[in-house]
Protein backbone atom coordinates (compact mmCIF):
# COMPACT_ATOMS: atom_id res chain seq x y z
CA UNK A 1 0.00 0.00 0.00
CA UNK A 2 2.79 2.41 0.97
CA UNK A 3 4.67 1.67 -2.21
CA UNK A 4 1.50 2.19 -4.20
CA UNK A 5 0.98 5.58 -2.58
CA UNK A 6 4.58 6.60 -3.21
CA UNK A 7 4.25 5.59 -6.83
CA UNK A 8 1.10 7.64 -7.13
CA UNK A 9 2.74 10.68 -5.56
CA UNK A 10 5.65 10.32 -7.97
CA UNK A 11 3.36 9.93 -10.96
CA UNK A 12 1.36 12.98 -9.94
CA UNK A 13 4.51 15.03 -9.27
CA UNK A 14 6.02 14.12 -12.63
CA UNK A 15 2.81 15.01 -14.34
CA UNK A 16 2.82 18.33 -12.56
CA UNK A 17 6.11 19.22 -14.26
CA UNK A 18 5.16 18.16 -17.73
CA UNK A 19 2.27 19.74 -19.54
CA UNK A 20 -0.56 17.74 -18.22
CA UNK A 21 -3.49 17.26 -20.53
CA UNK A 22 -6.88 17.40 -18.92
CA UNK A 23 -7.70 13.86 -19.96
CA UNK A 24 -4.52 12.55 -18.36
CA UNK A 25 -5.42 14.15 -15.06
CA UNK A 26 -8.78 12.51 -15.27
CA UNK A 27 -7.06 9.14 -15.78
CA UNK A 28 -4.95 9.75 -12.67
CA UNK A 29 -8.06 10.24 -10.62
CA UNK A 30 -9.34 6.91 -11.94
CA UNK A 31 -6.07 5.25 -10.87
CA UNK A 32 -6.32 6.77 -7.42
CA UNK A 33 -9.85 5.44 -7.13
CA UNK A 34 -8.72 1.97 -8.17
CA UNK A 35 -6.02 1.97 -5.51
CA UNK A 36 -8.38 2.95 -2.73
CA UNK A 37 -11.03 0.50 -3.86
CA UNK A 38 -9.24 -2.31 -1.98
CA UNK A 39 -10.21 -0.66 1.26
CA UNK A 40 -13.21 1.55 0.61
CA UNK A 41 -13.85 3.38 3.91
CA UNK A 42 -17.58 2.89 3.24
CA UNK A 43 -16.99 -0.47 4.94
CA UNK A 44 -16.98 1.34 8.28
CA UNK A 45 -20.43 2.73 7.57
CA UNK A 46 -21.59 -0.66 6.36
CA UNK A 47 -20.51 -2.32 9.62
CA UNK A 48 -22.34 0.31 11.66
CA UNK A 49 -25.40 -0.14 9.45
CA UNK A 50 -25.50 -3.89 9.92
CA UNK A 51 -25.49 -3.38 13.66
CA UNK A 52 -28.25 -0.75 13.48
CA UNK A 53 -30.39 -3.03 11.29
CA UNK A 54 -30.49 -5.68 14.01
CA UNK A 55 -30.70 -3.39 17.03
CA UNK A 56 -34.00 -2.75 18.87
CA UNK A 57 -34.62 1.01 18.68
CA UNK A 58 -37.29 3.72 18.83
CA UNK A 59 -40.33 4.00 21.12
CA UNK A 60 -41.42 0.45 20.12
CA UNK A 61 -38.02 -1.04 20.94
CA UNK A 62 -37.92 -3.10 17.75
CA UNK A 63 -35.24 -3.81 15.17
CA UNK A 64 -35.66 -3.38 11.42
CA UNK A 65 -35.29 -7.13 10.82
CA UNK A 66 -38.91 -7.38 9.68
CA UNK A 67 -38.63 -4.40 7.30
CA UNK A 68 -39.81 -5.25 3.76
CA UNK A 69 -37.51 -3.64 1.19
CA UNK A 70 -39.49 -5.15 -1.68
CA UNK A 71 -38.40 -8.78 -1.65
CA UNK A 72 -40.22 -9.78 1.54
CA UNK A 73 -39.92 -9.06 5.27
CA UNK A 74 -36.30 -8.82 6.34
CA UNK A 75 -34.78 -9.71 2.94
CA UNK A 76 -31.71 -7.55 2.38
CA UNK A 77 -29.86 -9.60 -0.24
CA UNK A 78 -30.56 -8.19 -3.69
CA UNK A 79 -33.21 -5.73 -2.49
CA UNK A 80 -31.40 -2.55 -3.55
CA UNK A 81 -30.91 -3.81 -7.12
CA UNK A 82 -34.71 -3.80 -7.54
CA UNK A 83 -35.41 -0.33 -6.17
CA UNK A 84 -37.15 2.07 -6.54
CA UNK A 85 -40.45 0.19 -6.71
CA UNK A 86 -44.12 0.50 -5.82
CA UNK A 87 -45.12 -0.66 -2.33
CA UNK A 88 -48.71 -1.74 -1.72
CA UNK A 89 -48.80 -0.81 1.96
CA UNK A 90 -47.82 2.82 1.43
CA UNK A 91 -49.25 3.03 -2.12
CA UNK A 92 -46.12 4.91 -3.09
CA UNK A 93 -43.11 4.39 -5.30
CA UNK A 94 -40.21 4.37 -2.85
CA UNK A 95 -36.45 4.45 -3.01
CA UNK A 96 -34.33 2.76 -0.35
CA UNK A 97 -34.22 5.78 1.94
CA UNK A 98 -37.92 6.56 1.87
CA UNK A 99 -38.62 2.85 2.49
CA UNK A 100 -36.31 2.87 5.52
CA UNK A 101 -38.15 5.94 6.82
CA UNK A 102 -41.43 4.00 6.48
CA UNK A 103 -40.01 1.02 8.39
CA UNK A 104 -38.59 3.21 11.15
CA UNK A 105 -41.96 4.89 11.49
CA UNK A 106 -44.20 1.81 11.30
CA UNK A 107 -42.02 -0.77 13.05
CA UNK A 108 -39.97 1.31 15.47
CA UNK A 109 -42.42 4.16 16.07
CA UNK A 110 -39.88 6.88 15.25
CA UNK A 111 -41.43 10.25 14.33
CA UNK A 112 -41.06 11.06 10.62
CA UNK A 113 -40.82 14.76 11.49
CA UNK A 114 -37.73 14.02 13.53
CA UNK A 115 -36.04 12.40 10.52
CA UNK A 116 -37.12 15.20 8.18
CA UNK A 117 -35.80 17.88 10.53
CA UNK A 118 -32.34 16.30 10.69
CA UNK A 119 -29.53 17.31 8.36
CA UNK A 120 -27.52 14.85 6.32
CA UNK A 121 -24.91 13.16 8.49
CA UNK A 122 -26.74 13.93 11.74
CA UNK A 123 -29.20 12.28 14.13
CA UNK A 124 -31.64 9.74 12.66
CA UNK A 125 -30.47 10.68 9.17
CA UNK A 126 -26.99 9.44 10.07
CA UNK A 127 -28.42 6.08 11.13
CA UNK A 128 -30.28 5.78 7.84
CA UNK A 129 -27.07 6.50 5.93
CA UNK A 130 -25.25 3.67 7.70
CA UNK A 131 -28.15 1.27 7.07
CA UNK A 132 -28.11 2.33 3.40
CA UNK A 133 -24.41 1.42 3.22
CA UNK A 134 -25.26 -2.00 4.69
CA UNK A 135 -28.20 -2.67 2.36
CA UNK A 136 -26.56 -1.57 -0.91
CA UNK A 137 -23.48 -3.67 -0.19
CA UNK A 138 -25.77 -6.70 -0.26
CA UNK A 139 -26.63 -6.01 -3.91
CA UNK A 140 -23.04 -5.46 -5.02
CA UNK A 141 -22.31 -7.19 -8.33
CA UNK A 142 -25.99 -7.75 -9.19
CA UNK A 143 -27.68 -6.29 -12.23
CA UNK A 144 -29.74 -3.15 -11.79
CA UNK A 145 -33.28 -4.39 -12.26
CA UNK A 146 -36.17 -2.24 -11.00
CA UNK A 147 -39.48 -3.97 -11.84
CA UNK A 148 -41.05 -1.01 -13.77
CA UNK A 149 -44.37 -2.86 -14.12
CA UNK A 150 -46.81 -0.99 -11.90
CA UNK A 151 -48.47 2.07 -13.54
CA UNK A 152 -47.19 4.26 -10.70
CA UNK A 153 -43.63 3.12 -11.39
CA UNK A 154 -44.09 4.07 -15.04
CA UNK A 155 -45.63 7.39 -14.04
CA UNK A 156 -42.69 8.13 -11.76
CA UNK A 157 -40.27 7.32 -14.57
CA UNK A 158 -41.98 9.89 -16.78
CA UNK A 159 -42.11 12.46 -14.00
CA UNK A 160 -38.42 11.90 -13.38
CA UNK A 161 -37.62 12.32 -17.05
CA UNK A 162 -39.51 15.60 -17.08
CA UNK A 163 -37.72 16.77 -13.95
CA UNK A 164 -34.40 15.85 -15.58
CA UNK A 165 -35.02 18.33 -18.42
CA UNK A 166 -36.71 21.01 -16.27
CA UNK A 167 -34.81 24.28 -16.63
CA UNK A 168 -35.27 26.98 -14.04
CA UNK A 169 -33.51 29.18 -11.52
CA UNK A 170 -31.16 32.15 -11.93
CA UNK A 171 -28.76 30.15 -14.13
CA UNK A 172 -31.35 28.36 -16.35
CA UNK A 173 -29.90 24.99 -15.36
CA UNK A 174 -31.54 21.56 -15.60
CA UNK A 175 -29.99 18.17 -14.80
CA UNK A 176 -29.51 17.83 -18.56
CA UNK A 177 -27.32 20.96 -18.72
CA UNK A 178 -24.47 18.89 -17.31
CA UNK A 179 -25.68 15.30 -17.87
CA UNK A 180 -27.34 15.62 -21.29
CA UNK A 181 -24.44 15.13 -23.70
CA UNK A 182 -21.83 12.37 -23.96
CA UNK A 183 -18.26 13.22 -22.90
CA UNK A 184 -18.95 16.41 -20.97
CA UNK A 185 -16.84 17.67 -18.06
CA UNK A 186 -17.17 20.35 -15.38
CA UNK A 187 -13.55 21.33 -14.78
CA UNK A 188 -11.93 17.84 -14.69
CA UNK A 189 -14.99 16.02 -13.40
CA UNK A 190 -16.42 13.64 -16.00
CA UNK A 191 -20.20 13.82 -16.21
CA UNK A 192 -22.14 10.71 -17.21
CA UNK A 193 -24.84 11.12 -19.86
CA UNK A 194 -27.71 10.00 -17.66
CA UNK A 195 -30.18 9.77 -20.54
CA UNK A 196 -28.13 6.79 -21.87
CA UNK A 197 -28.05 3.26 -20.47
CA UNK A 198 -24.30 3.29 -19.90
CA UNK A 199 -24.25 6.76 -18.33
CA UNK A 200 -27.23 6.00 -16.10
CA UNK A 201 -25.53 2.78 -14.95
CA UNK A 202 -22.42 4.81 -14.15
CA UNK A 203 -24.44 7.22 -12.01
CA UNK A 204 -27.04 4.95 -10.43
CA UNK A 205 -24.61 2.04 -10.06
CA UNK A 206 -21.89 3.94 -8.18
CA UNK A 207 -23.94 6.03 -5.71
CA UNK A 208 -24.26 5.86 -2.68
CA UNK A 209 -20.55 6.40 -2.24
CA UNK A 210 -17.79 7.31 0.16
CA UNK A 211 -16.40 10.77 -0.65
CA UNK A 212 -12.67 11.04 -0.12
CA UNK A 213 -12.70 14.88 -0.13
CA UNK A 214 -15.12 15.20 2.75
CA UNK A 215 -14.70 11.82 4.48
CA UNK A 216 -18.46 11.34 4.35
CA UNK A 217 -20.77 8.64 3.07
CA UNK A 218 -23.26 10.17 0.65
CA UNK A 219 -26.57 8.50 -0.14
CA UNK A 220 -28.41 9.14 -3.42
CA UNK A 221 -30.75 11.53 -1.59
CA UNK A 222 -27.75 13.58 -0.51
CA UNK A 223 -26.19 13.38 -3.98
CA UNK A 224 -29.39 14.70 -5.59
CA UNK A 225 -29.80 17.45 -2.99
CA UNK A 226 -26.30 18.72 -3.77
CA UNK A 227 -26.96 18.58 -7.52
CA UNK A 228 -29.98 20.83 -6.95
CA UNK A 229 -27.89 23.14 -4.75
CA UNK A 230 -25.42 23.59 -7.58
CA UNK A 231 -28.29 23.98 -10.01
CA UNK A 232 -29.21 27.01 -7.85
CA UNK A 233 -32.64 25.53 -7.13
CA UNK A 234 -34.38 25.56 -3.75
CA UNK A 235 -33.74 22.44 -1.68
CA UNK A 236 -35.51 19.15 -2.43
CA UNK A 237 -37.16 17.81 0.72
CA UNK A 238 -35.74 14.52 2.00
CA UNK A 239 -37.41 11.59 0.16
CA UNK A 240 -39.67 14.01 -1.76
CA UNK A 241 -41.41 12.79 -4.91
CA UNK A 242 -39.02 14.62 -7.25
CA UNK A 243 -36.02 12.80 -5.77
CA UNK A 244 -37.76 9.43 -6.08
CA UNK A 245 -38.97 10.19 -9.61
CA UNK A 246 -35.42 11.09 -10.67
CA UNK A 247 -34.18 7.90 -9.01
CA UNK A 248 -36.83 5.83 -10.84
CA UNK A 249 -35.75 7.47 -14.12
CA UNK A 250 -32.06 6.75 -13.50
CA UNK A 251 -32.55 3.20 -12.23
CA UNK A 252 -34.81 2.24 -15.16
CA UNK A 253 -32.41 3.82 -17.67
CA UNK A 254 -29.56 1.93 -15.96
CA UNK A 255 -31.33 -1.47 -16.21
CA UNK A 256 -28.86 -4.28 -16.84
CA UNK A 257 -25.89 -2.27 -15.58
CA UNK A 258 -24.01 -3.39 -12.47
CA UNK A 259 -24.63 -2.34 -8.89
CA UNK A 260 -21.15 -1.24 -7.80
CA UNK A 261 -22.17 0.48 -4.60
CA UNK A 262 -20.89 1.63 -2.25
CA UNK A 263 -18.84 3.67 -4.71
CA UNK A 264 -15.73 5.71 -4.08
CA UNK A 265 -15.67 9.34 -5.17
CA UNK A 266 -13.20 12.18 -5.02
CA UNK B 1 -59.43 30.76 -29.98
CA UNK B 2 -61.47 28.46 -32.21
CA UNK B 3 -58.33 26.59 -33.03
CA UNK B 4 -57.58 26.16 -29.36
CA UNK B 5 -61.04 24.71 -28.70
CA UNK B 6 -60.61 22.37 -31.58
CA UNK B 7 -57.32 21.13 -30.21
CA UNK B 8 -58.79 20.59 -26.75
CA UNK B 9 -61.67 18.62 -28.23
CA UNK B 10 -59.24 16.62 -30.31
CA UNK B 11 -57.12 15.69 -27.31
CA UNK B 12 -60.16 14.80 -25.21
CA UNK B 13 -61.26 12.46 -27.96
CA UNK B 14 -57.82 11.00 -28.27
CA UNK B 15 -57.61 10.45 -24.52
CA UNK B 16 -60.96 8.69 -24.25
CA UNK B 17 -60.01 6.59 -27.25
CA UNK B 18 -56.73 5.49 -25.69
CA UNK B 19 -58.45 4.89 -22.36
CA UNK B 20 -60.91 2.62 -24.12
CA UNK B 21 -58.08 0.73 -25.74
CA UNK B 22 -56.10 0.52 -22.49
CA UNK B 23 -53.04 2.04 -24.10
CA UNK B 24 -52.06 4.99 -22.01
CA UNK B 25 -50.48 7.82 -24.00
CA UNK B 26 -48.64 9.03 -20.97
CA UNK B 27 -48.59 7.97 -17.36
CA UNK B 28 -47.71 11.39 -16.06
CA UNK B 29 -49.63 14.48 -17.14
CA UNK B 30 -48.72 18.10 -16.63
CA UNK B 31 -50.81 18.55 -13.52
CA UNK B 32 -49.08 15.58 -11.87
CA UNK B 33 -45.71 17.13 -12.71
CA UNK B 34 -46.73 20.52 -11.33
CA UNK B 35 -48.03 18.90 -8.15
CA UNK B 36 -44.76 17.01 -7.73
CA UNK B 37 -42.58 20.09 -8.22
CA UNK B 38 -44.88 22.13 -5.96
CA UNK B 39 -44.65 19.70 -3.06
CA UNK B 40 -41.04 18.54 -3.34
CA UNK B 41 -38.99 21.65 -2.57
CA UNK B 42 -38.39 23.96 0.36
CA UNK B 43 -36.72 27.37 0.34
CA UNK B 44 -33.33 27.68 2.05
CA UNK B 45 -31.61 31.03 2.49
CA UNK B 46 -31.51 32.95 -0.78
CA UNK B 47 -32.83 29.98 -2.80
CA UNK B 48 -36.56 30.76 -2.78
CA UNK B 49 -39.37 28.70 -4.30
CA UNK B 50 -39.84 31.44 -6.91
CA UNK B 51 -36.75 30.04 -8.58
CA UNK B 52 -38.92 27.15 -9.79
CA UNK B 53 -41.20 29.48 -11.76
CA UNK B 54 -40.09 29.20 -15.38
CA UNK B 55 -40.02 32.05 -17.86
CA UNK B 56 -41.01 31.40 -21.48
CA UNK B 57 -37.39 30.70 -22.38
CA UNK B 58 -36.81 28.09 -19.67
CA UNK B 59 -40.12 26.40 -20.41
CA UNK B 60 -39.38 26.17 -24.13
CA UNK B 61 -35.95 24.66 -23.43
CA UNK B 62 -37.29 21.98 -21.05
CA UNK B 63 -38.70 19.79 -23.79
CA UNK B 64 -38.28 16.14 -22.85
CA UNK B 65 -38.51 14.33 -26.10
CA UNK B 66 -35.14 14.77 -27.43
CA UNK B 67 -31.53 14.89 -26.97
CA UNK B 68 -31.85 17.81 -29.30
CA UNK B 69 -34.14 20.65 -28.42
CA UNK B 70 -36.45 21.42 -31.26
CA UNK B 71 -38.13 24.77 -31.11
CA UNK B 72 -40.18 26.22 -33.94
CA UNK B 73 -38.30 28.92 -35.83
CA UNK B 74 -40.83 31.51 -34.72
CA UNK B 75 -40.49 30.65 -31.02
CA UNK B 76 -36.70 30.49 -31.24
CA UNK B 77 -36.44 33.91 -32.87
CA UNK B 78 -38.96 35.47 -30.46
CA UNK B 79 -36.99 34.17 -27.46
CA UNK B 80 -33.70 35.39 -28.90
CA UNK B 81 -35.17 38.79 -29.76
CA UNK B 82 -36.58 39.25 -26.25
CA UNK B 83 -33.23 38.34 -24.72
CA UNK B 84 -31.33 40.68 -27.02
CA UNK B 85 -33.67 43.48 -25.96
CA UNK B 86 -32.80 42.73 -22.35
CA UNK B 87 -29.10 43.44 -22.98
CA UNK B 88 -27.85 46.69 -21.45
CA UNK B 89 -24.69 48.01 -23.08
CA UNK B 90 -22.13 49.47 -20.64
CA UNK B 91 -22.37 53.09 -19.57
CA UNK B 92 -20.23 55.49 -21.69
CA UNK B 93 -19.27 52.63 -24.03
CA UNK B 94 -16.73 51.55 -21.38
CA UNK B 95 -16.37 47.89 -22.32
CA UNK B 96 -13.12 47.06 -20.55
CA UNK B 97 -11.69 46.64 -17.04
CA UNK B 98 -8.81 44.60 -15.68
CA UNK B 99 -7.94 41.13 -17.05
CA UNK B 100 -6.32 40.08 -13.76
CA UNK B 101 -9.61 40.62 -11.97
CA UNK B 102 -11.32 38.89 -14.89
CA UNK B 103 -9.16 35.79 -14.38
CA UNK B 104 -10.25 35.63 -10.71
CA UNK B 105 -13.90 35.93 -11.72
CA UNK B 106 -13.43 33.20 -14.35
CA UNK B 107 -11.89 30.90 -11.72
CA UNK B 108 -14.59 31.40 -9.10
CA UNK B 109 -17.66 29.18 -9.19
CA UNK B 110 -19.16 30.78 -6.11
CA UNK B 111 -22.56 32.29 -5.74
CA UNK B 112 -26.36 32.02 -5.82
CA UNK B 113 -26.67 28.61 -4.14
CA UNK B 114 -28.65 28.13 -0.93
CA UNK B 115 -25.36 28.00 0.98
CA UNK B 116 -24.33 31.47 -0.26
CA UNK B 117 -25.35 34.79 1.27
CA UNK B 118 -27.16 37.48 -0.70
CA UNK B 119 -24.19 39.85 -0.41
CA UNK B 120 -21.57 37.26 -1.43
CA UNK B 121 -19.74 38.18 -4.63
CA UNK B 122 -20.59 35.80 -7.45
CA UNK B 123 -18.00 34.22 -9.68
CA UNK B 124 -18.48 33.60 -13.38
CA UNK B 125 -17.71 29.84 -13.24
CA UNK B 126 -16.11 30.27 -16.68
CA UNK B 127 -13.53 27.48 -16.26
CA UNK B 128 -16.30 25.07 -15.30
CA UNK B 129 -17.20 24.92 -19.00
CA UNK B 130 -14.51 26.75 -21.03
CA UNK B 131 -10.78 26.63 -21.65
CA UNK B 132 -9.27 30.13 -21.26
CA UNK B 133 -5.67 30.43 -19.99
CA UNK B 134 -3.78 27.52 -21.51
CA UNK B 135 -1.83 27.04 -18.27
CA UNK B 136 -5.03 26.20 -16.42
CA UNK B 137 -5.56 22.50 -17.10
CA UNK B 138 -8.65 22.17 -14.95
CA UNK B 139 -11.29 23.37 -17.37
CA UNK B 140 -14.60 21.91 -18.52
CA UNK B 141 -15.78 21.30 -22.06
CA UNK B 142 -19.50 22.07 -22.01
CA UNK B 143 -18.73 25.34 -23.81
CA UNK B 144 -16.19 25.95 -26.60
CA UNK B 145 -12.54 26.79 -25.88
CA UNK B 146 -12.01 30.53 -25.51
CA UNK B 147 -8.22 30.29 -25.72
CA UNK B 148 -6.92 33.09 -27.99
CA UNK B 149 -10.41 34.60 -28.08
CA UNK B 150 -9.36 38.17 -28.86
CA UNK B 151 -6.35 37.19 -30.92
CA UNK B 152 -8.50 35.14 -33.29
CA UNK B 153 -11.43 37.51 -33.55
CA UNK B 154 -9.81 40.93 -33.43
CA UNK B 155 -11.47 43.81 -31.63
CA UNK B 156 -13.82 45.48 -34.09
CA UNK B 157 -16.76 47.34 -32.51
CA UNK B 158 -19.10 44.60 -33.78
CA UNK B 159 -17.10 41.80 -32.13
CA UNK B 160 -16.84 43.76 -28.89
CA UNK B 161 -20.55 44.51 -28.74
CA UNK B 162 -21.43 40.92 -29.62
CA UNK B 163 -19.16 39.56 -26.88
CA UNK B 164 -20.57 41.93 -24.26
CA UNK B 165 -24.09 40.91 -25.25
CA UNK B 166 -23.19 37.21 -25.17
CA UNK B 167 -21.83 37.55 -21.62
CA UNK B 168 -24.80 39.69 -20.60
CA UNK B 169 -27.43 37.37 -22.06
CA UNK B 170 -26.22 34.24 -23.89
CA UNK B 171 -29.77 33.36 -24.95
CA UNK B 172 -29.84 36.42 -27.23
CA UNK B 173 -27.94 34.33 -29.80
CA UNK B 174 -28.94 30.78 -28.92
CA UNK B 175 -32.34 30.32 -27.29
CA UNK B 176 -31.42 27.11 -25.42
CA UNK B 177 -27.75 27.84 -24.75
CA UNK B 178 -26.38 26.13 -21.63
CA UNK B 179 -24.75 29.42 -20.57
CA UNK B 180 -26.41 31.53 -17.85
CA UNK B 181 -27.70 35.05 -18.54
CA UNK B 182 -25.11 36.78 -16.37
CA UNK B 183 -26.19 40.39 -16.83
CA UNK B 184 -29.94 39.99 -17.16
CA UNK B 185 -30.19 37.86 -14.01
CA UNK B 186 -27.72 40.08 -12.07
CA UNK B 187 -25.29 37.23 -11.56
CA UNK B 188 -22.36 39.51 -12.43
CA UNK B 189 -22.06 43.28 -12.12
CA UNK B 190 -21.25 45.61 -15.00
CA UNK B 191 -17.71 46.01 -13.66
CA UNK B 192 -17.23 42.25 -13.42
CA UNK B 193 -18.37 41.92 -17.04
CA UNK B 194 -15.81 44.59 -18.01
CA UNK B 195 -13.09 42.57 -16.28
CA UNK B 196 -14.13 39.45 -18.19
CA UNK B 197 -14.11 41.42 -21.45
CA UNK B 198 -10.48 42.36 -20.72
CA UNK B 199 -9.65 38.73 -19.97
CA UNK B 200 -10.97 37.85 -23.43
CA UNK B 201 -9.55 40.78 -25.44
CA UNK B 202 -6.51 42.31 -23.67
CA UNK B 203 -3.34 41.46 -25.64
CA UNK B 204 -1.57 40.94 -22.28
CA UNK B 205 -4.25 38.58 -20.97
CA UNK B 206 -3.12 34.92 -20.71
CA UNK B 207 -6.05 34.07 -22.97
CA UNK B 208 -4.27 35.74 -25.88
CA UNK B 209 -0.75 34.37 -25.32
Amino acid sequence: MLIKLLTLTLVLALNGFTTLRAQTASDEIAKYREMLADGNPAELFEGAGEELWGKPMGPNGKSLQTCDLGLGAGVVDGAFAQLPRYFKDTQRVQDLESRLVTCMQVIQGIEVNEIMADEFGKGQRKNIEAIVAYVVTHSKGLKINPPMKHPKEKAFYELGEKAFYFRAGPMDFSCATCHGIQGQRIRLQDLPLIASNQGAAMAWGTWPAYRVSSGEFWTMQRRLADCYRQQRFPSPKYTSDVTIALSMFMAAKAKGGLVQTPGLKR
Amino acid sequence: MFRKMHMTKFFTMLLSLTAALWIPLSYADDSAFKAMMGSSFQPIGIASLERLVQDENQLACSNVKKDQLQLSDALKSRIEKNNLQAVVLPADQQYFGNWKEGEKIAQSGKGSTWSDKSDDVNGGSCYNCHQLDKKEISYGNIGPSLYNYGKLRGSSPAVIQYTWSKLYNAKAYNACSNMPRFGTFHLLTENQLRDLMSLLFDPLSPVNQ
